[in-house]
C-alpha cells in the first residue's frame, strides 16, 4: 500500500503549495479540494491495508462534507466578487480600514 | 467487477495501472500551481479526480470510485467552472508577491512537508495488507451501506442536515435585495425617449466599411466613423478595429459645414445639423473610433429638440 500513501502525500503537498502560492481565491480553493482528495486516497488505501470498510465510509463522509463546503465557499466567493469586483485574496483587506 | 484478492497485496497488473495513472494525477495536480489561467487549473483538476477514481477501483472501492466521478468531477468541479464563468474567465491570476519572501517560504515549507510525510510513510513497516473482506450482500456498495446505515446512522443524518444547511446558506449569501424598482422594457423605452439621445437602435457594425466584422465600426454617409456601432463590450476591451486606411482619413468641418454628426443616421431630428456646428465631434470622431465619448458628444445638441420629440410622440 506504500505507493498509494506516497501518492497521497505528494498530492497533499501540491494542494498545500497551491493554497500558499496562488492569489486567486478559486484556485486556492481548489488546492483545499486537492488536499481533501489526498486524504481520501489515504483513507481508502488504509481501508484495504487493514481490511476494514470503515476507511471507505469515512472517505464517503469526507466527500459529502467537501461538497457542502464547496457550496458555501463558492457562495462566499461570488458575494465577494459582487461587492469588490475581484476574487484575489490579496485585495480582501476589508478589516484593515 | 473486482477479483477478490485474498491477501490484498498489489499484483503486477495493479503496479502497471498505478504507474500509468499516478504520474498523470501528479502532473495534472501540479497544474494547480503552474497554470496561469484558472480554467486550465480546473480542467487539470478534473483529470486528477478521474485518475483518483481509477485508483479507487484498483483499491477495491468501486462505490467510492463512482461517487468520486459523480460528486467531484460531475458536481463540484462543474460548480467551480460555473463560478469561474460568473466572475470572469479572462481574469489571469496575478503572480506578483505582496508579502516579501512569501513564495520562497511557501516552497521551503512545502518541501519540508513533503520530506516529513513521504519519509514517515516510506519508513513505516506496514504488515501485509489484509484486503477488503468479501461482503456478504451486494458486493462493495452493499458492504459500505451496511457500515453506513448500521454503524453510523446518526452521522448520516447529521451530514444530511449539513447539506441542507449549506444549500440554504448559499441561497442566503448570494441573495441580493433589490434596492431600486425593476426596469423593464417599457420603462427603458420611456427613459430613452425622454433623454432624447438615441431612440432608434444603434447602427450595425461594418456598414459601408471595408469589412462587416463585428469589430469594424460603421461609416456614415460622409465617411466618418460611427464608434457606437461597435458592440460596447468590444469597445470596453479596446478590441475595436481602427478604421484608418479603410475609411476616409479625416473629415473636416470646413469642407462640409452642414454635414450631419457621426451618429446622424440614427438622429431623430435632422434639423440640428446646421444649427449646431459640432466642433468637438468632427475631429474626434474619425481619430478615436474606440472611444464612446466622442460619439456621445454630438448627441448633446439633439437634447435641445426633445420638446419637439415628445410632441411628436404624444
Amino acid at each position: 500500500m506504500t505507493p498509494y500513501i506516497v501518492l497521497s502525500a505528494v498530492l497533499f503537498v501540491i494542494g498545500a503549495t497551491t493554497v500558499l502560492v496562488r492569489r486567486g481565491a478559486i484556485v486556492a480553493f481548489m488546492g483545499i479540494e486537492l488536499m481533501l482528495n489526498a486524504a481520501n486516497l489515504a483513507f481508502v488505501a488504509f481501508a484495504r491495508q487493514n481490511g476494514d470498510l470503515n476507511g471507505q465510509v469515512i472517505a464517503f463522509f469526507v466527500m459529502v462534507v467537501a461538497a457542502a463546503e464547496v457550496v458555501v465557499g463558492l457562495a462566499i466567493i461570488v458575494s465577494l466578487f459582487r461587492a469588490r469586483r475581484t476574487v484575489s485574496v490579496d485585495d480582501e483587506n476589508l478589516l484593515r480600514h | 467487477m473486482i477479483p477478490d484478492v485474498a491477501d490484498g497485496a498489489m499484483s503486477s497488473a495493479e503496479w502497471v495501472l498505478f504507474w500509468v495513472v499516478a504520474p498523470i494525477a501528479v502532473v495534472a495536480a501540479s497544474a494547480l500551481i503552474f497554470a496561469r489561467r484558472a480554467v486550465t487549473a480546473t480542467i487539470c483538476m478534473v483529470a486528477t479526480m478521474v485518475c483518483l477514481a481509477v485508483l479507487y477501483v484498483a483499491l477495491d472501492a468501486p462505490f467510492l470510485a463512482m461517487a468520486q466521478v459523480v460528486v467531484y468531477t460531475g458536481a463540484i468541479m462543474m460548480l467551480f467552472i460555473f463560478v469561474l464563468m460568473l466572475v470572469g474567465v479572462d481574469v489571469a491570476d496575478s503572480f506578483t508577491e505582496t508579502i516579501r519572501g512569501q513564495r520562497v517560504a511557501s516552497v521551503v515549507f512545502s518541501l519540508g512537508l513533503a520530506a516529513v510525510l513521504i519519509g514517515a510513510v516510506a519508513r513505516a513497516a506496514l504488515p501485509d495488507p489484509a484486503g477488503i473482506p468479501a461482503s456478504p450482500s451486494g458486493g462493495n456498495p452493499g458492504g459500505v451501506a451496511a457500515v453506513i446505515f448500521g454503524d453510523y446512522p446518526f452521522t448520516l443524518e447529521l451530514v444530511g442536515t449539513l447539506l441542507i444547511t449549506a444549500a440554504l446558506g448559499a441561497v442566503v449569501m448570494t441573495h441580493r435585495v433589490r434596492l431600486t424598482p425593476r426596469r423593464g422594457q417599457r420603462e427603458l423605452s420611456i427613459a430613452r425617449v425622454k433623454a432624447g439621445t438615441q431612440v432608434t437602435p444603434l447602427p450595425a457594425p461594418g456598414v459601408y466599411a471595408g469589412r462587416n466584422a463585428a469589430d469594424v465600426p460603421a461609416l456614415d454617409a460622409m465617411g466618418g466613423v460611427i464608434a457606437t456601432s461597435v458592440p460596447e463590450s468590444l469597445r470596453a476591451r479596446g478590441q475595436a478595429q481602427q478604421i484608418g486606411a479603410a475609411a476616409q482619413p479625416a473629415f473636416d468641418a470646413a469642407q462640409a459645414p452642414s454635414a450631419l454628426p457621426p451618429s446622424a443616421p440614427a438622429d431623430p431630428a435632422p434639423s440640428d445639423g446646421p444649427a449646431e456646428p459640432d466642433e468637438p465631434a468632427e475631429p474626434d470622431g474619425p481619430a478615436e473610433p474606440a472611444e464612446s465619448d466622442s460619439a456621445a458628444e454630438p448627441d448633446e445638441p439633439a437634447a435641445a429638440d426633445t420638446p419637439a420629440d415628445e410632441g411628436g410622440e404624444e
